[in-house]
């Protein structure tokens, strides 16, 4: 098998405080396939951001996370790597989108001039009328209709659907091999959220980037991600291929989490099996689908 | 930036503080034009009319060696606005660069330049300006040199402030994410998000150096003789009051139009910019 873009192998982190170390993440592996789109769903801190955080190298430089474990990205060891050398991957090789696609865009810059400085983590010396040309095939791809007008406007005079695209856009400009998504679109209404979702699916797959999906939306996920991680409490509980998972959920929290999304149809929610000491049952992986089965 | 200007002349009370700052400024600036007797504004003497209340073509009077008050309060303004100019040139940009580095980068760089800072700060502006000027020779670049040692402190707490609540914005974490540096993040992400309360502060300091660099001269710290300034035209004339009321009256009245405008035209800008403080 090819060596996947992300490999996490036993993740632990943990955070220094005065009362000794707060443990955030048991140790988790997972791993991403070229091009493959991969979720990590949890409830809030479950520790799914987090992960992300130290995919792209920003908790390493944070004093009081203790992290411990095998991280490789496309057969490189993101542990080996100085600060440097992991701040040159991010912007160019890897990228990430946010919940909130307005606040992630600076207010005091147009959208061309943000745009320009993103190209230019990739190449340095573009010039900023290549620049334009650039964003603006971007921003078609991302189904803008303007792309003109967007680039002249603020992001406070954009309406948030836009901006996410535009974000995604941005995301994208320099083709990087992995794409981090946490919780994209969870500030924006739910058709807004599919559509674009839908978009950047699309996108994903014209560049060939492979994304991990971060959410606790799970008929977002549903949608979007080629296979599932569950995560509760720092530990990975199940993991399989999308629909199987969701299909035929088998860990006792899993089960809680699918049974606790709220139907249109009324009714209230279900009564969930919500004893703890069930959610700490091991990791269950679908057949086929677990780390030692797939990257065999 | 055209709309800041419309609503601040649509304002009443700014169009006040816009015009008398308009006439401070064009006054200092063609001080040589409009003067009457431009050789006042050194050592001159003219005994034959001194101390006159007064009259034409004296419309302010006559200091106690026969100069012309109406040239010297002109001059005294040019003065001003120089020292403030320079001391908010200096003091801007110093404390700016110190509260963005405290503020983002946090740690111990924040701990380290924030106490010293502090230090600052506890000790009174005047007292430290005038010990300041104790030590130093009263000139008026030392005078600038005081003013603007207890200026910095100030900038660097505004924009302390603001950089710790600007660090936990999205688009700072996205600037991170995508490896911008941290001078990059600091200058060119954050501190133009700080440009209108900055700008509204130093508008409202624009008086308050004057009026400090005028209290100086009054104590005898600042700018000295020949030189003409508003605070030690006051000390001077206040020997001679009530009789000579002109002598402190009109250097006084000039102090305040000063301090006023630039303070009106702070208070619409902080409105305008939507700074709260």
């Amino acid at each position: 098998m090819k060596t996947p873009t992300l490999k996490i192998e036993n993740l632990k982190l943990g955070f220094k405080s005065f009362s000794g170390t707060n443990a955030v993440l048991h140790g988790i592996s997972l791993h991403i396939a070229k091009g493959e789109k991969v979720a990590l769903v949890g409830e809030s801190g479950s520790g799914k951001s987090v992960t992300a955080r130290i995919v792209l190298g920003l908790l390493q430089e944070q004093k009081n996370a203790k992290i411990n474990g095998g991280l490789e990205f496309e057969g490189r060891n993101l542990n080996a790597m100085t600060a440097r050398q992991r701040k040159e991957l991010r912007g160019t090789d890897m990228s990430m989108i946010f919940q909130d696609p307005t606040s992630s865009l600076n207010p005091v810059y147009t959208i061309e001039v943000q745009f320009h400085e993103v190209l230019k983590r990739a190449r340095p010396d573009l010039k900023r009328a290549e620049a334009r040309a650039l964003a603006l095939q971007a921003l078609a791809d991302v189904a803008i209709n303007e792309p003109e007008r967007v680039l002249d406007s603020y992001a406070f005079q954009l309406s948030g659907g836009m901006n996410q695209r535009v974000m995604i856009a941005m995301a994208l400009a320099n083709n990087p091999a992995l794409l981090l998504a946490d919780e994209p679109g969870t500030a924006l209404d739910v058709t807004v959220q599919a559509q674009t979702l839908k978009l950047m699916g699309k996108l994903v797959e014209k560049h060939h980037t492979s994304v991990l999906f971060i959410s606790h939306n799970l008929g977002v996920v549903r949608e979007f991600a080629d296979r599932v991680y569950v995560i509760y409490k720092g530990n990975i509980v199940e993991q399989g291929k999308t629909e199987t998972l969701f299909d035929n959920p088998r860990h006792p929290y899993t089960r809680a989490l699918l049974s606790a999304v709220p139907r249109i149809t009324g009714g209230g929610i279900p009564d969930i099996d919500d004893d703890p000491a069930h959610f700490s049952a091991p990791l269950i992986a679908h057949e086929g689908f677990s780390e030692k089965e797939l990257l065999a | 930036m055209s709309k800041t200007l419309f609503v601040l002349v649509r304002n009443p009370l700014s169009l006040i503080g816009l015009m008398l700052v308009a006439l401070v400024v064009f006054s200092a600036v063609f001080a040589d034009f409009i003067v009457p007797f431009p050789e006042h504004q050194g050592a001159v003497v003219d005994f034959l009319n001194f101390n006159k209340a007064p009259e034409w073509p004296y419309i302010f009077g006559t200091d106690l060696v026969g100069r012309d008050l109406f040239t010297r309060i002109i001059y005294a303004y040019r003065v001003s606005l120089i020292l403030g100019i320079v001391v908010l040139a200096i003091a801007v940009p110093v404390g700016v660069a110190i509260g963005l580095a405290a503020g983002y980068l946090g740690g111990w760089t924040e701990y380290v330049l924030m106490r010293i800072t502090d230090v600052f700060l506890s000790i009174p502006p005047l007292v430290l300006a005038m010990s300041m000027m104790g030590l130093l020779e009263p000139t008026l670049t030392n005078g600038m040199i005081a003013v603007t040692a207890m200026w910095w402190p100030w900038y660097t707490r505004l924009v302390y402030n603001l950089a710790r609540s600007e660090k936990e914005e999205g688009y700072v974490l996205a600037a991170e994410v995508i490896g911008a540096s941290r001078l990059h993040i600091m200058f060119r992400e954050i501190l133009p998000n700080c440009v209108p309360s900055i700008l509204t502060k130093m508008t409202l300091d624009f008086g308050f150096v004057i009026l400090i660099a005028s209290s100086l001269s009054f104590l005898g710290l600042g700018v000295q003789p020949p030189t003409p300034d508003l605070g030690s035209m006051v000390a001077e004339g206040a020997k001679y009051l009530p009789d000579s009321w002109w002598l402190t009256v009109f250097p006084g009245l000039a102090i305040l139009i000063a301090v006023f405008g630039f303070n009106l035209i702070g208070d619409a800008l902080r409105e305008i910019l939507g700074v709260d403080q």
